[in-house]
């Protein structure tokens, strides 16, 4: 009973904290200061998120708030790293928003509203995460999306502008089919479990998936799937993904590429595991591994071509994300072990990789990858931030990217040998073009127009030293969880 | 009313909302757009009412004053304050290709049609044949979105896929849950005021509400 | 018994001779009521013809057989539809022998004749008019099939009879899919007959003219003829439109005894439908000619929507 209790309040916090603080922030306003709460409102959640986490590996899983929260390995992992994410993205935030604003890119109204769409936005996430309820989530996969579209458009600049559009107008439609893929999962549950909200349930649906109609589940799949794979980036759906990534201020790139798109790649997990229990087949998973296998070779292909740095990297989590889908879709334990640990090491990486690219870009004022140059001499912990960030992203050991991806290519090879050549082709191509560009910004001569900055040290070190430290050796109690995780969604 | 007027007036209301999702879809003034939306959003509220009556559901008379309320007095009224205020309201869009657009639309109902049969076969509600319409609604207004070249008829299409898809929770299973009904008309809410700010920052970026103005995000290389 | 279909047969097509100028004469009546004119009374259109038909024909050095030969065409393939399509009654001896599609087919044999005598000497305003028809044809004809058989696949049948039989025995209810074909069969009714806001029946402007202009080199008889076959191709839409869509009180199979009653029904449903054309012609500007397609198209599209949710509503 206490340990109920103790769960509950744990996720009151965890959810309360972001949502009060949203509304706070919205209400101080842009005083001194703000951005210092907006770091410490990321901390508690993180700590909230911990705290859950411990109560979570101590007793399993468990349902909370009268069944409408569900917390087991698999999301709690996620809730935790959302929430560390958003606390070092919050604390990278501080100093470069402060100096976007000296820089006059922004006023002061828009820092308040950046403020507290940034927690908004959290609590989307999170709530997303933990709910219990399929339609609730998809609810929250939307308000994580309205919440986020203006701060693409932050700059107000007519490309921001554009690229705010397109990930309004295009998410809107492909997340308007997850709803219709949710209708008909409520309408298959409803002839099972009756009609009521506790039909939408996911742990009541698991509990029957057995049962639900085989032909609707299939059919509301292609939906969810079309639906959630537009937000995970999937091509051909991948469109809105690179413009929105690189248009906004770099913070929310870090975000959206390191914690959104896991998210939506949850949410499809999540309806997978119901259709493969229905059908008892493995047409969710192929499908699955074909929008996978698609977006790594079209989004490796595509990085080749890219001049501006953050539209490259954006590109690399649409490879990155194919990876993981693809490694969900082959389904087995190795397979879904590397793809949760792909989804933390790629979420810790890139995001460290979007803080210096940050960094790049202010010094030079531009994100064009022609003319940003020594960094190495310009500012060490940008350049070797860059350049160490780089060779984990492309999965180069001891980087924790490299054992996922090796996890996943052993799998492939023993469960599907023939995706093998593409699947190596498609990292062969991503290591190319990202080692070449980035290695040519890092070395050289310091340009002229280079701007001395102090750059946010933690977050990306921190960072860093997680995704290295993953890949030398993954420590026993994560080991554990996601084997769990991997029990959950066999 | 007995099952079968119910029935009878349910697909009469299918058919008109339908009807109107077409509308829209040729219509090329903004304000006959509108009212097009306007009238959909209308017999969708009546039709949730309906349906509420007949297969007692008490809880879809919430959803169809929600939809009343929502699309029918609402959404309108702010889309003609922003038409108002930006001083589009004389904008006639040049629509390409009406016949084939109108083509298209037949067969996406077609395939509507073949996609939702086999929920029809398994369902036994009164209802359950309109769900067919109500994914070509849906489709129409994706049509529409792609068609379109000017914010706010995108944005009326947008609209349109979600009126479609509060009419196949209708038709498939008596609506959803309460609680997921009022957590999608609040993203509604939000999502009108983030396109009502869109329209501002898009008029004053661009001088016009034309999206074809916004090409600069090509890859170029 | 055979005396009762060969009496039936011949009174439905007295009655459309007899009937349609006279309904022709009631639109124009009506619409010079709602226009705030004096009418020239019922019965103009029979004054007209019988000016035409005392006036000699005066043909063009170089007409050829086609253009004599298509008047009688005209007239007489309006007269064998109007032996088709039951008017007052279902028990139409011709009737199992010809169903709605032959009745259209008719309708493009007078069409296409009529198309080719506007050519046949070789005037601007003949190849004009003829152009614009046969546009017009190509996109009002599969969407009048259409909506037939919508109102067909509705009554599981495509003999007007039958289809007139089952929905008087089977009663009224409300469909979406005869609503869809409803509308559009009006929309291409409008087109067929050359009404407003397609054409308009009482101008020779050239820029605007459809149908006059096809046959703007006709005089005498052979006008009187083409005009008194347009009135009754005005009279026979009317009465498909009736018997597809609300033919209560038509005589059914077997029942000599309610022709009068039928006959009054008749006249009732004829006067309200010519109020109807009125309020459409009034309340519609003539559109440009580049517009026809545009509106052909909405008609294709209710018609196929009519079908479509056959198949998904009913």
């Amino acid at each position: 009973m206490t340990a109920m209790v103790n769960t509950s309040t744990m996720l009151l916090i965890l959810l309360g904290v972001p949502l009060v603080g949203s509304a706070i922030l919205a209400m101080v306003g842009d005083r001194k200061g703000a951005a210092e709460l907006n770091i410490g409102a990321s901390l508690a959640t993180f700590v909230a998120g911990i705290g859950l986490a411990i109560e979570v590996y101590a007793q399993g899983p468990m349902l909370a708030g009268g069944k409408f929260f569900f917390v087991d390995a698999f999301n709690v992992y996620l809730a935790v790293l959302t929430s560390f994410v958003s606390m070092t993205t919050a604390i990278f935030s501080r100093r470069y928003m402060e100096r976007e604003r000296e820089h006059g890119r922004i006023g002061y109204r828009r820092m308040r509203f950046y403020h507290a769409m940034y927690q908004l936005f959290i609590f989307a996430m999170l709530l997303c995460l933990l709910t219990n309820n399929v339609g609730v989530l998809w609810i929250a996969m939307e308000l994580a999306t309205l919440s986020t579209v203006l701060l693409v458009s932050l700059y107000r600049t007519p490309t921001a502008i554009e690229a705010a559009w397109k990930y309004f107008i295009l998410c809107g439609v492909g997340i308007a089919q997850a709803l219709f893929g949710t209708v008909l999962l409520y309408f298959a549950a409803e002839r099972v479990l009756g009609a009521g909200g506790d039909s939408l349930l996911w742990t009541n649906l698991n509990a029957v998936s057995g049962s639900l109609e085989p032909t609707v589940l299939s059919l509301a799949f292609v939906f969810l799937m079309v639906g959630y794979g537009t937000k995970v980036g999937l091509v051909p759906l991948h469109n809105w993904l690179p413009d929105a990534h690189s248009e906004g201020p770099t913070p929310i790139s870090a975000v959206l590429s390191g914690l959104l798109l896991n998210i939506a790649l949850y949410a499809l997990v999540r309806c997978k595991v119901l259709v493969d229990g229905s059908t008892g087949t493995h047409r969710a998973g192929d499908i699955m591994m074909g929008f996978g296998i698609l977006s790594i070779l079209v989004a490796a292909f595509s990085l080749l071509r890219q001049k501006d740095i953050k539209r490259m990297f954006s590109y690399s989590s649409i490879e990155h994300m194919g990876i993981a889908t693809f490694a969900f879709g082959l389904g087995g334990p190795l397979a879904t072990f590397g793809a949760l640990l792909h989804m933390l090491v790629h979420s810790l990486a890139k995001s460290a990789i979007f803080f210096t690219v940050g960094h790049a870009s202010q010094m030079h004022w531009t994100q064009e990858m022609d003319r940003i140059r020594g960094l190495f001499k310009g500012n060490p912990l940008v350049g070797w931030g860059l350049m160490l960030g780089a060779l984990a992203i492309v999965g180069m050991p001891p980087f924790g990217i490299f054992t996922s991806e090796f996890l996943i290519l052993t799998a492939t090879m023993k469960q599907s040998p023939l995706l093998t050549p593409f699947l190596l082709l498609g990292l062969a191509v991503a290591f190319a073009a990202i080692i070449r560009r980035v290695q040519s910004m890092v070395s050289g001569e310091i340009p002229q127009h280079q701007v001395r900055m102090k750059a946010a040290h933690v977050p990306v070190l921190l960072h860093m030293v997680l995704v290295l430290a993953i890949g030398l050796y993954i420590p026993d109690v994560l080991h554990q969880w996601f084997r769990t995780a991997v029990e959950l969604l066999k | 009313m007995d099952m079968m007027t119910a029935a009878h007036i349910n697909s009469l209301l299918a058919a008109m909302v339908l009807l109107t999702a077409f509308g829209m879809l040729v219509q090329k003034r903004i304000y006959g757009l509108i009212h097009l939306f306007t009238w959909q959003g209308l017999f969708l509220s009546l039709n949730t009412a309906v349906v509420g009556y007949v297969a007692s559901q008490h809880h879809l008379y919430i959803s169809s004053v929600l939809t009343l309320a929502l699309k029918v007095i609402a959404l309108p009224y702010i889309l003609h304050v922003l038409i108002h205020r930006l001083k589009i309201h004389k904008e006639v869009e040049t629509v390409v290709n009406i016949p084939t657009t109108m083509l298209i639309g037949l067969a996406l109902v077609v395939l509507s049609y073949h996609l939702t049969s086999p929920i029809r076969e398994l369902s036994t509600l009164i209802t359950r044949s309109t769900l067919a319409i109500a994914l070509a609604t849906v489709m129409i207004g994706l049509l529409m979105m792609i068609t379109r070249r000017h914010a706010v008829t995108q944005i009326i299409g947008f609209l349109a896929m979600e009126n479609g898809l509060f009419f196949a929770a209708t038709s498939a299973t008596y609506g959803m849950p309460l609680v997921v009904e009022l957590g999608v008309a609040l993203d509604m809410l939000i999502a009108a005021f983030i396109f009502g700010i869109f329209f501002f920052h898009i008029h004053t970026t661009f001088d016009s509400l034309d999206v074809e103005q916004m090409a600069r995000l090509k890859e170029d290389e | 018994m055979s005396f009762y279909y060969l009496f039936v047969e011949l009174l439905q097509v007295v009655l459309l001779l007899a009937l349609a100028p006279v309904f022709l004469g009631w639109v124009r009546m009506v619409k010079c009521w709602a226009q705030g004119r004096t009418s020239a009374g019922l019965f103009q259109p029979y004054r007209d013809l019988a000016k035409l038909f005392a006036k000699e024909v005066l043909l063009a050095e170089n007409a050829s057989w086609i253009f004599r030969f298509t008047p009688y065409l005209v007239f007489g393939t309006a007269v064998l539809a109007g032996a088709i399509v039951p008017i007052i009654t279902v028990d139409l001896p011709l009737s199992p022998s010809a169903d709605v599609i032959v009745i259209i087919g008719l309708f493009a044999i007078a069409r296409f004749f009529t198309a080719l005598a506007g050519m046949d000497i070789g005037t601007a305003f003949g190849g004009m008019g003829s152009s614009r028809e046969m546009m017009i044809a190509s996109l009002a004809e599969p969407a009048m099939l259409m909506a037939i058989f919508t109102v067909s696949l509705a009554n599981k049948s495509t003999s007007l009879s039958q289809i007139v039989q089952v929905i008087c025995t089977t009663g009224a209810s409300i469909k979406p899919s005869l609503a869809f074909a409803l509308l559009a069969f009006v929309l291409i009714a409008l087109a067929e007959t050359g009404r407003v806001p397609v054409d308009n029946p009482a101008t020779h402007l050239e820029l605007t003219m459809i149908h006059e202009a096809m046959i703007l080199e006709y005089s005498g008889r052979h006008l009187a003829l083409i005009e008194w076959a347009s009135a009754m191709k005005l009279f026979l839409f009317v009465s498909i439109g009736i018997a597809a869509f609300a033919p209560w009180g038509i005589a059914l199979a077997n029942e000599m005894l309610s022709l009068p009653l039928a006959l009054l029904f008749l006249v009732l449903k004829f006067a309200v439908a010519g109020v109807g054309i009125v309020l459409i012609e009034t309340g519609l500007a003539k559109m440009r000619i580049f517009r026809v397609p545009e509106f052909l198209g909405a008609a294709f599209m209710l018609a196929t929507l009519g079908m479509l949710s056959f198949f998904i509503l009913d």
